[in-house]
């Protein structure tokens, strides 16, 4: 039913461009996103996440060991046809960076199998393409004011001072971490050592006084 | 694949309903290629745990959907409604302050009050057993935390803010956030320093004791052995 005017003809323009540009938000890697996750990786057990990622799009994966045992951990990153990208054993802390060449389902594992009982507390951080934008409009192709710049860049340099402070409070909770092991060990140590010195100075005395119980009284003296 | 099919799509005609529908379309393909997050499997009786150290005060959204293993299909479908997932929450002292069973897609909110390690624990709640069998569960799970968490589309329309009004404020809400993470340092720092301070008070009369102690026990081991000589008159 075709219904006559130049509002009609305006109105298939703004359709069809609408069309061209969903066609090319579906071209243009979309929003990703990141995902913090703190977990708890027991012993002998390993952790897998998986992701699906577009062609193109550019991840980082950082990670870092919080407590637990000598804090490492094996990293190992697999793209969708099993290729490992990243692969490091024992590590305490590492970031990596890398550009999906394909599309599909990217994996990412935490071992802790060459532990016997430690298990380990695994903070990460798996960046995928830019951040959402806070518009989800079709403005993204215009030109932004010098206001709108302004509030993007200082939108930008907050979100490095969040990271910063992420990566101080966690080495905050490694450190005490770490200070509480020690803890723990020195009391043990301590408890331990003075049950030894009074078992040896005791035992000492009994082992001596065994050593002159034997023989007769009548003991040669030396010089007499 | 999705990108393939946009450029396949002939020009709407002038008019007719069908450029409606495709333009949805392709929105809906555009948007389902972004609901998925980062996901993971989680056996049957299997408790998977996360912890977030967060200040007081702070909001935590947990969006999470599960997917059963299908072996008709050999792929994950979405899973049925009977099978859920128990989501727990607890606080820095071990307190309980969510405990709550979820579908199976589900999305879970706490506020913390106060500064800390706060643990959520997911577990499904499988009622048939066979369903799982021997299979997993897929989780796809996304924690925001804070700033992260604000809803800036829902903020913009309640408020009726302008673009520029609602990047302001974002950023106010940044900083905020790092507000309140200072202040948690602060106090983190504060109570290390304690605990510090009375570790090493504690290691200085510890040595003082033992010292004392060693002492004592050379005292008592000489004449204990001085008297036992006299006894056996070799002294």
């Amino acid at each position: 039913m075709q219904r006559p005017g130049s509002a009609l003809r305006w109105a298939a323009a703004a359709g069809s461009w609408g069309c061209r540009l969903l066609v090319l938000l579906l071209l243009v890697p979309g929003p990703g996103g990141a995902s913090e996750i703190t977990f708890e990786l027991p012993d002998n057990a390993k952790q897998c996440f998986y992701e699906d990622i577009a062609q193109g799009t550019k991840c980082t994966l950082e990670f870092q060991v919080i407590t637990g045992g000598h804090y490492d951990v094996d990293c190992r990153l697999e793209d969708p046809d099993g290729k490992v990208l990243y692969k490091e054993m024992k590590k305490q802390y590492d970031s990596f960076t890398f550009t999906a060449s394909k599309n599909g389902t990217y994996k990412f594992c935490f071992s802790n199998e060459f532990s016997t009982f430690t298990h380990k507390t695994v903070y990460f951080d798996f960046q995928v393409g830019e951040d959402p934008p806070l518009f989800p409009s079709e403005n993204r192709v215009s030109a932004l004011t010098q206001m709108e710049s302004a509030c993007v860049s200082i939108h930008e340099a907050l979100k490095s001072v969040i990271d910063y402070q992420t990566h101080f409070r966690l080495r905050e909770a490694q450190g005490r971490s770490r200070a509480e092991d020690l803890n723990t060990r020195v009391a043990y140590w301590s408890v331990g050592e003075a049950l030894i010195l009074l078992v040896v100075s005791i035992g000492q005395v009994f082992l001596l006084k065994s050593f002159f119980s034997d023989k007769r009284t009548t003991t040669t003296r030396v010089g007499s | 694949m999705a990108v393939e099919l946009g450029v396949r799509v002939v020009r709407p005609r002038p008019g007719t309903e069908l450029g409606v529908v495709m333009r949805t379309l392709l929105l809906l393909l555009w948007l389902a290629t972004r609901g998925s997050a980062l996901y993971f499997h989680i056996g049957e009786t299997e408790k998977k745990c996360f912890i977030e150290e967060i200040p007081d005060e702070t909001m935590v959204i947990g969006n999470y959907r599960t997917q059963l293993y299908d072996k008709q299909r050999e792929e994950y479908q979405p899973a049925t409604p009977g099978l859920g997932m128990f989501v727990e929450v607890k606080d820095p002292e071990d307190k309980v302050i969510l405990a709550r069973q979820y579908g199976s897609e589900g999305r879970f909110t706490f506020t913390s009050h106060t500064p800390g390690e706060h643990q959520i624990c997911l577990h499904s709640n499988s009622t048939k057993f066979s369903l799982f069998a021997g299979g997993m569960l897929r989780v796809h799970l996304d924690i925001q935390v804070g700033e992260h968490a604000n809803d800036y589309a829902e903020i913009a329309a309640k408020d009726k803010l302008s673009e520029l009004q609602l990047r302001v404020r974002q950023l106010v809400e940044q900083v905020e956030q790092i507000q309140k993470e200072q202040n948690y340092q602060r106090w983190r720092e504060e109570r290390f320093r304690q605990t510090s301070e009375s570790t090493n008070q504690r290691v200085l009369w510890w040595s003082i004791l033992q010292t004392l102690i060693l002492v004592a026990i050379g005292v008592w081991q000489m004449r204990h052995l001085k008297s036992f000589f006299e006894a056996k008159k070799l002294v």
